[in-house]
């Protein structure tokens, strides 16, 4: 390789650079700016509520039974009409989900029957100790509506007989 | 590994621990000191450990050097340090349920592995994939080559020296993670490929995001070209190295373009094609040398050939279905589940204990970033697999690594292993 060749070399090395230089950064500044997030993405599990502040959860245990890495632990009680969680027969007594075991795949929103468990893109779990990522059921279940009163509530009898509603289909578009 | 009698007694070992001098290896000694040359046990060539916490071999792989010198006399990999035992756990895991697991093999080209299982799984069951899951299959799989490949040159590069290699990689990759994330839900471990189609319709914005991969990547393409390929210090560091023949190439089971850059035309898009790969005009680049440039030119046109796949596909993407109506392998669409007894049945019956396969062996392979990814699965009639076997690409392209680093120096060995593109989570499994 010439001298000529070399220096060649060197002025298209740097003017390489050099158009670099105007162009923006790509990186952005987490966590202080952060990247929106797809309306899918599997992130923290919420427990979620019907409008009228009943639970969704019915305490199926079917999330559990659908768990890969077995990281939910689901016992049921009894709804009555005094003290009604959720519609239906039985709620959710105890409800944990052991975020070290969970790996998020979203299976258990899949099975869900009536849409109680969703993984939201927000809140990502974390913690100093292993006690504190054992989620329980008041770390995962949203609180109610506003002016809305939270379980358990006082129900007329008959209102609530069917466990299951009817829920729209999923929007696969988003 | 057996051991000697006679058995530990209790209060020997509190803990029922195997303890060290009770336990009797199979390998003696002598066999051990066969791998290295007589000259290493007299002190004249020097023993290296490389890794299993190096940055250049990719992952926990630990190499054990014999060196004269610079040169390198032997050269023996140890693997195992990744090892999760994945393939056994998914004996114990419904098949369903067995998918998140594959995604973990090579963590790189997540979806690759996922078709694998599933396409077992579907040739095993004799499940029908509608022609608008096969096709999205396709344009994912080839997203998910691009994605691996780009690691795969990032790292290569950035171990021979090119930093800003890797980070134009990683830029690019970030808009293929973006799919991932957009139709899955997740950046790596998609899970999006099930049994019998895909998890969901990809969502409304899907054709914009891979048109924007197919306007940006020529450019980029050509710009890492411009860097590398007649760059005289990368053609320095990369030709004549890690020479294999074809014969060799073969012998030692590899595939991929590890293969192909030994002059071999094996893909198994072409040879048994799957998912309908058969539908789409492309070439599959060959090299003649079998050195690391030659792996590394199979590769960049590889990245030319995806992108006229995906374009192909996505001009072709047909409507209609993307799971199969098959209530016995498929969940029934949620929202029935409310009205319908037979679909609440359903529902209930295949996320508790999922379908059954035949007893029967199969075997699937598809063509990932790296190779022949195969899965052999093996039904017993009942709802988990028997045995689950994952042909890993990364493995077998490993094998012939001591072989082909014999004579080589010490730096080439960097770039042998950054060639052969390993990820050690497929060596291991």
């Amino acid at each position: 390789m010439g001298l000529k060749e070399v220096l060649t070399r060197i002025v298209v090395g740097f003017a390489t650079v050099l158009k670099t230089v105007t162009r923006r950064p790509v990186t952005i500044q987490y966590p202080e700016q952060q990247k929106p997030m797809s309306a899918r993405f599997r992130g923290r599990h919420h427990l979620k509520r019907y409008e009228d502040g009943l639970e969704r959860c019915i305490g199926c245990a079917l999330c559990a039974a659908a768990c890969p890495a077995d990281a939910i632990y689901v016992e049921a009680g009894e709804n009555t009409d005094e003290e009604r969680y959720s519609p239906g027969e039985r709620y959710a007594k105890t409800y944990e989900i052991n975020m070290l075991r969970c790996i998020f795949c979203g299976y258990c929103e899949d099975a869900c029957p009536t849409n109680a468990i969703v993984l939201e893109p927000i809140e990502f779990p974390t913690g100093y100790t292993r006690e504190s990522m054992i989620y329980t059921k008041e770390m995962l279940l949203e609180s109610p509506p506003i002016n809305v009163p939270a379980t358990p509530q006082r129900t007329p009898p008959g209102k609530y007989d069917r466990a299951i509603l009817p829920f729209p289909p999923i929007d696969e578009s988003q | 590994m057996t051991i000697a009698e006679p058995p530990i007694r209790v209060e020997d070992a509190p803990h029922n621990a195997v303890r060290v001098e009770d336990v009797q290896l199979d390998i003696t000694l002598e066999q051990l000191k066969k791998l290295v040359s007589p000259r290493a046990l007299t002190g004249e060539t020097m023993l290296l450990n490389m890794g299993p916490q190096h940055p250049s071999t990719h992952g926990v792989l630990r190499l054990l050097l014999e060196l004269d010198g610079e040169t390198i006399v032997s050269c023996i990999p140890d693997i195992g340090y990744l090892h999760t035992g994945i393939e056994k756990t998914a004996e114990g895991k419904t098949y369903l349920k067995a998918i998140p697991l594959t995604d973990r093999t090579d963590y790189l080209a997540p979806m690759s592995n996922n078709l694998a299982f599933c396409g077992a799984v579907e040739k095993l069951v004799g499940i029908d994939v509608p022609i608008r899951a096969q096709y999205l299959r396709v344009i994912l799989m080839e997203l998910t080559r691009m994605n691996s490949h780009l690691v795969w040159l990032g790292t290569h590069a950035l171990d021979i020296g090119a930093m800003s290699m890797f980070l134009y990689c990683m830029r690019e990759r970030e808009m293929i993670l973006d799919i991932y994330e957009a139709v899955s839900g997740a950046r790596m471990m998609s899970s999006y490929i099930r049994p019998g189609g895909l998890w969901r319709d990809v969502p409304a914005h899907f054709p914009q995001l891979v048109q924007r991969v197919l306007d940006v990547f020529p450019r980029r393409i050509l710009e890492y070209e411009k860097l590398l390929k007649e760059n005289p210090l990368w053609k320095e560091r990369t030709v004549g190295i890690g020479k294999i023949s074809a014969q060799d190439a073969i012998a030692w089971g590899m595939t991929g373009p590890c293969l192909r850059g030994s002059g071999v035309n094996y893909d198994v898009r072409k040879a048994q094609p799957y998912s309908s790969y058969d539908h789409f005009e492309f070439s599959v680049p060959v090299g003649s040398n079998g050195d690391v440039y030659d792996r590394y030119k199979c590769r960049m046109e590889e990245f030319n050939q995806s992108l006229k796949i995906i374009k192909q596909a996505m001009d072709r993407l047909p409507p209609g279905p993307v799971m199969t109506d098959d209530r016995k392998v498929a969940p029934p669409p949620k929202h029935e589940i409310a009205y319908s007894m037979e679909s609440l049945i359903h529902h209930f019956k295949l996320w508790t204990e999922g379908f059954r396969a035949p007893e029967g062996e199969v075997y699937f392979a598809v063509e990932s970033g790296k190779g022949e990814y195969g899965v052999l699965l093996s039904g017993d009639g009942s709802p988990k697999p028997r045995r689950v076997h994952f042909r890993a690409p990364s493995f077998h392209n490993l094998q012939p690594l001591g072989e082909i680093s014999k004579g080589a120096l010490l730096a080439d060995i960097v770039a042998i292993i950054g060639s052969i593109d390993i990820v050690l989570g497929d060596v291991d499994r």
